[in-house]
């Protein structure tokens, strides 16, 4: 089974990104930011990471620059949740090593069109 | 597949309050100028999750409305902006408009718009104060198109990832993928700069593509699909037919790269004056809201620690279990030690669990802390006073109806430090003191209860006021004599109030009286310490639950009662010379330095069974409650025991001097003293017995 890391420190978007991407059959670990999420990305090799880029202790744009330093999340496709559809924020996340984004708001159906175009 | 998203509704809400209070706080603290980094980064990030979260669960218009604010915000985050007072104005009350929309939205009313518009436009006139940064965070403009947009037979992609395009965990494999959904695709792959084996590095794309999509398929689709990977690659677009053109000619001229064209906006204009805002709109308005806000959620969130930590000591509690059953099948004599040691186990894990289940609805005091720094802004504007709010300890726990029931208590007494208790800058100057009044609000634990303070460092209470208004209200015969704490006291009794006039800050129908009896109503008490000219503090005490009790079991004749034990100081035997008999005053014990005066349980509760009425021969139990002690003459002390209190005014009616009821081991009912009842009662007792023996 496919595993996705979410990150928002939001609980509600967290829960609806997970309940979502559960119910399309994917197994998915949870964390509300940055620091929380690079330790269980390092405890456990995730298929993707879908993260918030506005969260406290560590943001998203740190979090990705992070993971594309461990070897094991060299490739692995990170997606950064986004509502700036200013190009700063999504420029920022691209040169840290973001795979893509998806902008919010986004609805459960949009989310995981975006997933399986990824995860193929 | 269709996901359900009202389900997260809820806890959308419940996020949603809380991202309004970091805001609200965070926005009352800030001062005019570059604000703390953290501070307004904390501001922001709550308006960008209100922002997100109300646009992915249906409710675009506070998604709308917020993202105004958002702007503003992320002006004054990226430093393009300098807070003005009138900001935080203005951003105070669409934190309070954003709070009624929510408010609608959980409700299911409709949402007014009418204000909204108001707050939007507000907003927007700050903004466009400084219009150049604007349209950073609008939508970028549509790109300018290459070559139209319109429907063709088809479109030649020429597609060239550099050769770190894996980095970013995009694959050309998926992009192809895509674009074979739009259309019927021909690929062919230019292997040209694939270099030698032994040179060759498998993370790097040597690889380019050149590929013929055909079918009606729109630019900005393919556009999209490659969205991703704009510069991570060159590119190239171009219409068949163009293609086909050219190649008439025999010519491929290389496509020129997408070039994507942004208007970079001009720097910042310099900060114009923000255009007024009519301040009619009062702040006060968040008075009415944070009272709406009291209203008490059903739902508490735990902290997964304190669940895992129950289903922890709920599997202890099983192992117990089934050593005890396989002790009971077959249970000899010669096994009576385990089966003690057996029962000290289930009671150690019975207390442990429940000690664990109280936690969970311990909740830190600054829920209800939280809002006073609000509620002291704006009523210190009205009143014309400058006051600063301290507030400490706010982390510390107590259950959470004591918490939701405490509030309005509070709310009044800072509504009387404000309005009574702190004077106006010019008296405060007359006086000596500084023209900022101090209110504190501290919570601490002591022992078994938790001790809430209010304080000012205001004019304090003036005893000759009371005592006059206490005369002529009739609470008190004139040339009475009270000592000080009696005299302060008053204050409590119905009908009293101090001010010349009742004022709408304070003086709103409740009196201090109602403040008390709401305290006692939670088994807790408030005590007054006050110095005239210096100020007071009113401290409250309350038991960290209402559920559970430490008491010890006491015997008056056949009877069993209670006795709180944090109430408890010391019980003794006393001897014939420890008792003083005062004419008029009942009887007292003299303990080392103190005449407590001494309460006979069996005569307050009328108990003929009582064994001996020999001060001597019975025990006394030495008590503390409300600012004094006594000596509770009792028979027996039985043990000391957890209780659950049982309410007795819910099942039958309210006993003075009894907070609750038990149920005991034996199945039998036994009541629990309230000890500052107790107290409060023999005292009108022995007064009433005074006045009838004289």
């Amino acid at each position: 089974m496919r595993c996705i890391l979410t990150v928002d420190d939001s609980p509600s978007m967290r829960q609806m990104v997970s309940f979502t991407l559960k119910s399309a059959g994917y197994e998915v670990i949870e964390a509300s930011d940055g620091v929380e999420a690079l330790s269980k990305a390092k405890t456990r090799k995730v298929d993707m990471v879908i993260t918030d880029l506005n969260m406290p202790n560590k943001d998203g744009i740190s979090l990705i620059a992070d993971l594309r330093t461990l070897p094991e999340y060299k490739f692995t496709p990170i997606l950064m949740l986004t509502t700036e559809s200013g190009n700063d924020k999504k420029q920022a996340g691209k040169s840290a090593g973001a795979t893509g984004w998806i902008v919010k708001p986004f609805n459960p159906d949009q989310l995981l069109k975006t997933v399986s175009k990824v995860l193929g | 597949m269709a996901v359900d998203i009202t389900q997260f509704h809820k806890i959308f809400f419940e996020e949603s309050f809380e991202g309004l209070q970091i805001m609200e706080s965070g926005l009352l603290d800030m001062e005019p100028g570059t604000p703390d980094n953290e501070q307004i980064n904390a501001i922001f990030r709550a308006a960008h999750s209100i922002k997100g979260g109300a646009g992915s669960f249906g409710f675009a218009p506070v998604s709308a409305f917020t993202h105004h604010l958002e702007t503003l915000l992320d002006e004054i985050r990226s430093g393009h902006r300098t807070v003005q007072p009138t900001d935080i104005d203005v951003l105070l009350q669409s934190v309070d408009c954003l709070g009624q929309m929510l408010r609608a939205c959980e409700a299911g009313h409709a949402i007014d718009q009418e204000q909204v518009h108001r707050h939007q436009q507000a907003l927007e006139a700050l903004l466009n104060g400084v219009a150049a940064d604007v349209q950073d965070t609008l939508p970028s403009p549509p790109l300018p198109a290459a070559t139209p947009d319109s429907v063709t037979d088809g479109w030649q992609i020429v597609f060239t990832p550099h050769r770190d395009i894996f980095a970013s965990g995009n694959d050309p494999l998926r992009i192809i993928r895509e674009l074979d959904e739009l259309g019927t695709l021909t690929i062919e792959a230019d292997t040209g700069f694939l270099p030698a084996l032994q040179d060759y590095n498998p993370e790097e794309c040597f690889l380019s593509w050149n590929l013929t999509l055909e079918g009606t398929v729109n630019r900005s689709e393919i556009e999209e699909v490659f969205a991703w990977v704009e510069d991570d690659c060159d590119m190239a677009i171009r219409p068949l037919s163009e293609v086909r053109h050219a190649q008439d000619q025999s010519l491929l001229p290389t496509a020129p790269p997408l070039t994507v064209t942004e208007s970079i906006p001009a720097s910042p204009a310099p900060d114009a004056a923000p255009s007024p805002i009519t301040q009619t709109t009062s702040r006060s308005r968040a008075e009415t809201d944070i009272k709406a806000g009291t209203g008490s959620p059903t739902s508490i969130r735990v902290d997964t620690q304190k669940i895992d930590q129950l289903i922890n000591l709920v599997g202890e509690l099983v192992i117990t279990q089934s050593m005890l059953g396989m002790l009971g099948e077959s249970f000899a004599m010669d096994r009576l030690e385990q089966l003690q040691s057996g029962l000290v186990q289930l009671e150690r894990h019975t207390r442990d669990l429940q000690e664990s289940v109280m936690n969970i609805r311990m909740l830190p005091i600054s829920f209800v802390f939280n809002r006073f720094p609000r509620m002291v802004f704006d009523l210190s504007t009205k009143l014309g006073k400058r006051v600063e709010l301290k507030v400490s300890g706010e982390q510390t726990e107590l259950d959470k109806t004591v918490i939701e029931q405490v509030a309005d208590p509070l709310i009044h007494l800072i509504r009387n430090s404000l309005d009574h208790g702190i004077e106006s800058p010019d008296q405060r100057r007359a006086a000596g003191k500084s023209e900022t009044g101090q209110i504190t609000l501290n919570a601490y634990h002591r022992g078994g209860s938790i001790v809430i303070e209010v304080s000012d460092d205001g004019r304090g209470l003036d005893s000759k006021a009371i005592l006059d208004r206490a005369v002529a209200r009739g609470l008190i015969e004139s040339g009475e004599s009270l000592t000080p704490q009696q005299t302060h006291e008053l204050i409590f009794a119905p009908g009293f109030s101090t001010a010349e006039q009742v004022s709408d800050v304070s003086g709103r129908g409740v009196g201090m009286d109602v403040v008390r009896k709401n305290i006692e109503s939670l088994g807790g008490n408030i005590i007054i310490h006050t110095a005239e000219g210096k100020g007071s503090t009113f401290s409250i005490h309350l038991p960290l639950t209402l559920a559970i009790l430490d008491g010890q079991t006491i015997a008056v004749g056949d009877e069993t009662y209670i006795v709180p034990l944090v109430s408890i100081i010391e019980s003794i035997r006393l001897s014939p010379e420890q008792i003083n008999r005062l004419a008029g005053k009942g009887e007292t014990l003299h303990l080392r330095d103190e005449y407590l005066p001494i309460i006979r349980l069996h005569e307050i509760f009328d108990i003929r069974s009582v064994r001996s009425t020999q001060l001597t021969s019975g025990l006394v139990v030495v008590v503390e409650g409300l600012g004094g002690r006594c000596g509770l003459f009792v028979d027996n002390i039985l043990g000391q025991q957890q209780v659950v209190i049982k309410s007795l005014e819910e099942n039958y009616r309210k006993v003075p001097g009894i907070s609750g009821a038990t149920i005991l081991g034996d199945g039998s009912v036994a009541l629990i003293l309230d000890i500052p009842g107790l107290m409060h009662l023999s005292r009108q007792q022995s007064r009433e017995s005074s006045i009838n023996h004289p």
